[in-house]
C-alpha cells in the first residue's frame, strides 16, 4: 500500500499526493494507492491488514534544501515529531509513535519524504519540488517492487 | 539519517495546519493587562478564491478549508446556495445530510477528546504517552472515531474532502443494505460513546467560570446540528429563553473587525463578547437531547438540561463534547433505522440572481456562509464566518482569567513555561480551528 500524505491545496505539501498520482498505472496488481491527510485514526484504519506500507510525505528542514529526498524507517520518523509546530492535526511522527505504542504499525513501513519549500495556501508545487518529483516517484516504485518480489518469494 | 552539520529536520503537519496561533500576554506586576491571540485562518483566502466561480462549486471548494470539518463547510455552503435559489431540501435527503453531519461530529469531537484534550487532564504530554499507560482508552477513542469516519466515507464517497456532496443533495444515495453495516458499527460505538462520557466525567476539573453570551442554532424539538435559527442567550439570562436573530440579519448583529495582531477577524455580537460551540449548544438545545444522552449527562454531573441547567466551566466542555458524541450516535442510528431511499439523489438547484445565507453547527460552533449570485449562477461575493473567529474574544478572556487566577495564587510564582501550558489548556477547551498538537502555542510573556 502506498499512502501519499498531504494537502494539495497547500503548495509543496501536495508532494505526497502528487507522487501517488504519478504512480497510477505503474504499480503491480494488488497495490493500493491512497491519499490521506495523515490524521492518525484514519492512517491506522487505512493500513490495517496491509503487510507493507510506503508513506510519501513532505518534510521541512532548517536550513532547507527543497527537493532533497530522505528515506526513513518508522522509528526514524516517529522520533521526528512536531514539537512546537502549530497544527490542527498531529503529524506523521506522532501518528507513527502512536501506532507503535498501540502495536498497530504494519510489519514493514518506509517513509519517503521530500524537503519542501513553500506551503502557502493555494500555491502550486514549487519548481524545486516539481523537478525532484521523478526521483521521489522512482524511490517509491522501487519500494513497491521490492515488497512485491518479497511477497512472491514466499 | 544524514544531518550534515546541524540541520533540524521536522516531519510535522505544518503544511496541514489549518491555522497558526501565537499568544501575546502582557503582565504588569501581578495583573494580566492584555491577552492577544493571533490566529491565521484560511477562510479569507477562500472567499477571494470563490468569487467568479459557479454556484455549484462552493461545497467542493469550501470543504478544503478544514480537514477536520469539511462536512460543516459543505452543509453551510449548500444551504446558502439553495437559499439563494429558493430551493428547500427536505425529507430523506435532509436526513442523509444530517447523518453525514453526525459522522463528522463523532469524528471531530472524538479526535479532540482523546488525541488532544484528555492528555491535559491526565498529566500526559500527548496522546502517545497516554497510549502507553491507558491503552484501552486510546483504542476505544480510535474505534469510536473510526465509526464516524465510516459514516463520512460511506456518504461522502471518500474519507477526506467528501466528493459525493452537491447542492441539492448527493451525486449518489446509498441503498438501505449499504447503511446496515454502519448501524452495526454504531451499536458498538454507542457503548464506546457512553464509556467516553464516564471516563471524562471522572477527570479533575480546575475551577473556572465563563460568562460569555451564548450563541447557537435552535430548532425546537431537535438538538441543532444542520438546521435552526440562530439565538442568543445573554450571560445574565443563562437558563432562560434565548432571543432569535434571523439569519438574514446575521451580519448586522455579528460584527467582525480586523484586529491589528491577527489575520482573523474578531467578532462581537451586538457589541458583546460571545461564545459558540458545545457549551452554547448544550445550554440552548439541551432539553432536546436524546433520552440516552440526557441520562448520561445527568450521571456526568451536568444537571438536567431540561430544567435549564447549563455548563459554564470551559474545562468541562470535554464532558459536553462526549455527550454530543452520544447524541450524534443515537441520531445516526435513528436515521439509518428509518431510512427510505429518496426518489432522486438530488433536487434541482437552478441559478438565480440573489443573495443566499446558510448556517449550521460545525463541531466547533456556528458556521455562517453568504453568497451573492448573478442570474447565470456566477458568485460575485462570498462571506464565511467560522466559529473560531467568533470565539476569539471569548477565548482571550478565558485565557486572561486562567492566568490571573494563577498569578493570584499564593506560593511560588509561575514561570513562562507553566503559563504557556496553562494558556494552551484554556485555548484547547474551545477546540479552535488552530493548532491542536500537544504544544502548539508560541507564547510571549511581557512582564513589567
Amino acid at each position: 500500500m502506498v499512502i501519499g500524505v498531504g494537502n494539495p491545496l497547500r503548495g509543496d505539501d501536495g508532494v505526497g499526493p502528487a507522487a501517488v498520482e504519478a504512480m497510477r498505472g505503474r504499480v503491480p496488481d494488488g497495490t493500493v494507492l491512497a491519499v490521506s491527510d495523515g490524521e492518525p485514526a484514519r492512517m491506522l484504519d487505512l493500513w490495517r491488514g496491509a503487510d507493507t506500507v510506503v508513506v510519501v510525505e513532505a518534510l521541512r528542514a532548517r536550513p532547507s534544501r527543497p527537493g532533497e529526498l530522505h528515506t526513513l524507517t518508522a522509528a526514524d520518523a516517529a522520533a521526528r515529531t512536531a514539537g512546537t509546530a502549530s497544527t490542527h492535526a498531529l503529524g506523521l511522527g506522532e501518528c507513527l509513535a502512536l501506532a507503535e505504542a498501540l502495536d498497530q504499525l504494519p510489519p514493514s513501513l518506509v517513509v519517503h519524504a521530500m524537503e519542501v519549500a513553500d506551503v502557502e495556501l493555494g500555491a502550486r508545487l514549487s519548481e524545486a519540488v516539481r523537478s525532484a518529483l521523478p526521483g521521489l516517484v522512482d524511490r517509491v516504485a522501487a519500494s513497491v517492487r521490492q515488497a512485491y518480489e518479497r511477497n512472491h518469494e514466499r | 539519517m544524514n544531518h550534515r552539520g546541524t540541520r533540524v529536520l521536522r516531519l510535522d503537519a505544518l503544511a496541514r495546519v489549518e491555522g497558526e496561533a501565537a499568544l501575546h500576554l502582557r503582565v504588569e506586576g501581578d495583573t494580566v493587562v492584555e491577552t492577544r491571540l493571533r490566529i491565521y485562518e484560511p477562510p479569507r483566502f477562500f472567499e477571494a478564491f470563490l468569487t467568479g466561480r459557479g454556484h455549484t462549486e462552493p461545497p467542493d471548494i469550501t470543504a478544503r478549508i478544514c480537514g477536520i470539518c469539511p462536512v460543516a463547510y459543505q452543509m453551510s455552503a449548500c444551504q446558502a446556495i439553495e437559499n439563494a435559489s429558493g430551493v428547500t431540501v427536505d425529507g430523506p435527503l435532509a436526513e442523509l445530510r444530517r447523518l453525514l453531519y453526525c459522522g463528522e461530529w463523532i469524528e471531530s469531537h472524538t479526535l479532540h477528546i482523546y488525541l488532544l484534550h484528555a492528555p491535559d487532564f491526565l498529566g500526559r504530554a500527548d496522546v502517545v504517552e497516554l497510549a502507553r499507560d491507558q491503552r484501552a482508552a486510546v483504542e476505544r477513542g480510535l474505534r469510536l472515531k473510526q465509526a464516524g469516519n465510516a459514516i463520512v466515507q460511506q456518504l461522502g464517497g471518500r474519507p477526506i474532502h467528501p466528493v459525493n456532496v452537491r447542492i441539492g443533495g448527493f451525486y449518489r444515495t446509498p441503498s438501505p443494505d449499504e447503511l446496515r453495516p454502519l448501524a452495526e458499527r454504531l451499536r458498538q460505538a454507542r457503548d464506546d460513546a457512553l464509556e467516553t462520557v464516564r471516563w471524562v466525567a471522572a477527570f479533575d476539573f480546575p475551577d473556572a467560570v465563563c460568562d460569555h453570551d451564548l450563541f447557537a442554532l435552535r430548532h425546537p424539538g431537535r438538538y441543532a446540528v444542520d438546521i435552526g435559527t440562530p439565538v442568543v442567550m445573554a450571560a445574565a439570562d443563562h437558563g432562560r429563553a434565548p432571543h432569535p436573530i434571523p439569519l438574514t440579519d446575521f451580519e448586522q448583529h455579528v460584527r467582525e473587525e480586523q484586529v491589528p495582531h491577527s489575520t482573523a477577524l474578531t467578532a462581537t455580537l451586538d457589541g458583546r463578547r460571545y461564545l459558540t460551540g458545545p457549551l452554547a449548544r448544550y445550554a440552548i438545545n439541551g432539553q432536546w437531547l436524546h433520552p440516552v444522552a440526557a441520562e448520561v449527562a445527568g450521571e456526568a454531573g451536568l444537571g438536567d438540561p431540561a430544567t435549564g441547567a447549563i455548563c459554564d466551566n470551559p474545562f468541562r466542555s470535554i464532558v459536553v463534547r462526549a455527550i454530543e458524541v452520544v447524541q450524534a450516535v443515537e441520531e445516526a442510528l435513528r436515521i439509518i433505522d428509518g431510512y427510505e431511499p429518496p426518489p432522486r439523489p438530488a433536487v434541482d438547484v437552478p441559478p438565480r440572481r440573489g443573495v443566499g445565507v446558510g448556517a449550521t453547527e460545525a463541531p466547533r460552533g456556528l458556521l455562517y456562509h453568504r453568497y451573492a449570485l448573478t442570474e447565470d449562477g456566477t458568485l460575485t461575493e462570498a462571506r464565511i464566518v467560522p466559529p473560531t473567529a467568533q470565539n476569539q474574544t471569548a477565548i482571550e478572556e478565558d485565557v486572561r482569567r486562567a492566568v490571573q487566577a494563577r498569578l493570584d495564587r499564593p506560593g511560588p510564582a509561575a514561570d513562562d513555561e507553566e503559563l504557556t501550558r496553562l494558556c494552551e489548556r484554556a485555548i484547547r477547551n474551545h477546540d479552535p480551528c488552530i493548532s491542536c498538537s500537544a504544544h502548539f502555542l508560541d507564547v510571549t510573556v511581557e512582564r513589567s
